[in-house]
């Protein structure tokens, strides 16, 4: 097991900055925005999202929503254990809005399927657009791409990529985890793993 | 993370009674009933996860709420629902439980919701059709989904159940849900307390762990919350005695009023299973008083009866056909 840093603190806090100006050059004053973060990883950006959007352009709010998308997975009854929901946070509706769905990192697509239709619950917005910390490009299973990318990954499948957070890891990074071969030991650490 | 082990899936695949179900059962549902608490309260309050799951509601006893809030839960989780009762169907030609149940079956159910006069009903069932059992009711044995709504409802109004205080007042004898509440409650780690007429107080009943007190006024002012059954008016001509002399004397005695509720001197919770035979259990002003949550329970039975369902069918093998 050996991991190489994808992205180290300083390196994070300028691709996360770069992404806030992507944001702000394609939608001004952010007004009519709505920031979306998916439970339970995407959360940690899209609140580091807000923070630096708000401090940049000095605003005081922004819309911003926190979605679980637990109840509109296509795995149900395809995994051992049914998936655990978190908490949903969007209290406002989404018709007229530009949509940013946020999340860590983008592998197959999966996810971001399940979380364009619990999206629908809240109404239609205009546009929907998809920002991802970490793209993991060739590993796709659905037609879906990024709007916006911190970073893109070439990996191949047992490789893992987890991002970690200052608020609740200790550091903000980006790891690439290769499993060694078999004869030797394989466990991917569990904990601040990404689940990807 | 809390160090607390939590478990990721039901140890039981038919919910026929709280006697089966683990306490990291009851926490599991209740943390899921959370999300799909929320999923209600969303403008489109529907998801898509049961889509491929059919149930059937067989009822073969009257019932409102249970059967509304069954329908609705699984209408939510976008599965495919038939509904059954026993009025005008081949049971009154005399078919069998079992036969009923394999006919229906035999259109391609995966799960029965039944509610059954018999006690045993459910357990029957599970083990002589293939299909998944969700206990609604059957007479005077148990009512699963009634208990956990209860106890959901105080867990949210007091952040707790460990250590709360519970009264049970009422018809225990003839009631499904006080049994149910017993186990819920004492597996979470409540204190249950059962008050009503020695009459309809069944025998050995502290064997079960619970306290039993004769004078509603000194049990009210030990407990945090009271759940008011309802007296069974169907189920008292068992032997031809009456259990109690009048319906008036019953309320007198066991039935809440405002008066008796404010002597108590401090906030309990007003709890009541419904259908509430007002005037008996409890008057109008302390059912639709503050700190009645009798409609809480209402609501959040929709989140629970989901997220029974969910955790259900989430261990019905996937059909490779």
């Amino acid at each position: 097991m050996s991991s190489i840093p994808l992205l180290t603190s300083k390196a994070f806090g300028l691709t996360v900055e770069r992404l806030c100006y992507q944001l702000i050059e394609d939608h001004g004053d952010l007004e009519g925005l709505a920031l979306i973060g998916l439970q339970p990883r995407g959360v940690l950006l899209a609140r580091r999202l807000r923070t630096e959007l708000l401090r940049i352009i000095g605003k005081e709010n922004l819309a911003y929503g926190e979605l679980d998308i637990t109840f509109h997975r296509d795995d149900f009854r395809h995994r051992a254990t049914p998936p655990q929901p978190s908490i949903t946070q969007l209290d406002f509706m989404l018709d007229e809005r530009k949509v940013v769905l946020v999340d860590d990192v983008l592998y197959t697509g999966r996810t971001i399927r399940a979380g364009l239709d619990a999206l629908l619950a809240f109404g239609r917005p205009s546009s929907v657009h998809l920002l991802v910390l970490i793209d993991r490009r060739f590993s796709r299973e659905l037609p879906i791409q990024p709007d916006y990318v911190g970073k893109w990954v070439d990996s191949i499948g047992d490789q893992r990529v987890t991002v970690e957070w200052k608020e609740s890891d200790g550091a903000d990074q980006v790891l690439l985890h290769t499993a060694n071969d078999g004869s030797r030991d394989t466990a991917i650490p569990q904990g601040t793993s990404a689940g990807r | 993370m809390s160090a607390t082990i939590q478990s990721e899936q039901l140890s039981v695949e038919h919910l026929l009674g709280i006697k089966e179900l683990t306490a990291a059962d009851i926490e599991l549902i209740f943390r899921t009933a959370d999300g799909f608490k929320e999923v209600l309260n969303r403008p489109i309050k529907k998801v898509p996860s049961l889509r491929d799951i059919t149930v059937a509601n067989l009822f073969f006893e009257s019932s409102t709420r249970t059967r509304v809030s069954f329908e609705l839960a699984e209408k939510r989780l976008s599965a495919d629902v038939v509904n059954f009762s026993s009025s005008g169907s081949s049971v009154s030609k005399g078919e069998t439980l079992v036969d009923t149940v394999n006919n229906i079956l035999a259109m391609k159910v995966d799960m029965v919701v039944l509610r059954h006069p018999d006690p045993g009903a459910a357990v029957f069932l599970s083990r002589n059709v293939g299909a998944r059992i969700v206990n609604a009711g059957d007479g005077t044995h148990e009512h699963p989904t009634q208990a956990l709504l209860d106890a959901y409802s105080i867990r949210e109004k007091l952040g707790k159940v460990r250590g709360i205080k519970v009264l049970i007042v009422g018809d225990v004898l003839h009631s499904r849900v006080a049994l149910s509440n017993i186990f819920c409650l004492q597996k979470l780690g409540a204190e249950v307390m059962l008050c009503g007429p020695s009459t309809l107080m069944p025998r050995h009943i502290d064997s079960l762990g619970v306290k039993v007190e004769y004078d509603l006024d000194k049990a009210l002012r030990w407990c945090d919350v009271a759940n008011m059954l309802r007296i069974q008016m169907e189920r008292q001509k068992g032997d031809g005695i009456a259990n109690f002399p009048s319906l008036r004397e019953y309320a007198m005695r066991f039935g809440l009023d405002l008066q008796r509720y404010e002597r108590i001197g401090k906030k309990i919770l007003i709890m009541h299973p419904g259908p509430i035979n007002r005037g008996v259990e409890i008057t109008s002003q302390v059912a639709d008083h503050a700190n009645s949550i009798i409609l809480d329970q209402v609501e959040n039975g929709v989140a629970i009866r989901m997220a029974v369902l969910y955790l259900l069918a989430a261990r019905i093998p996937r059909s490779t056909v």
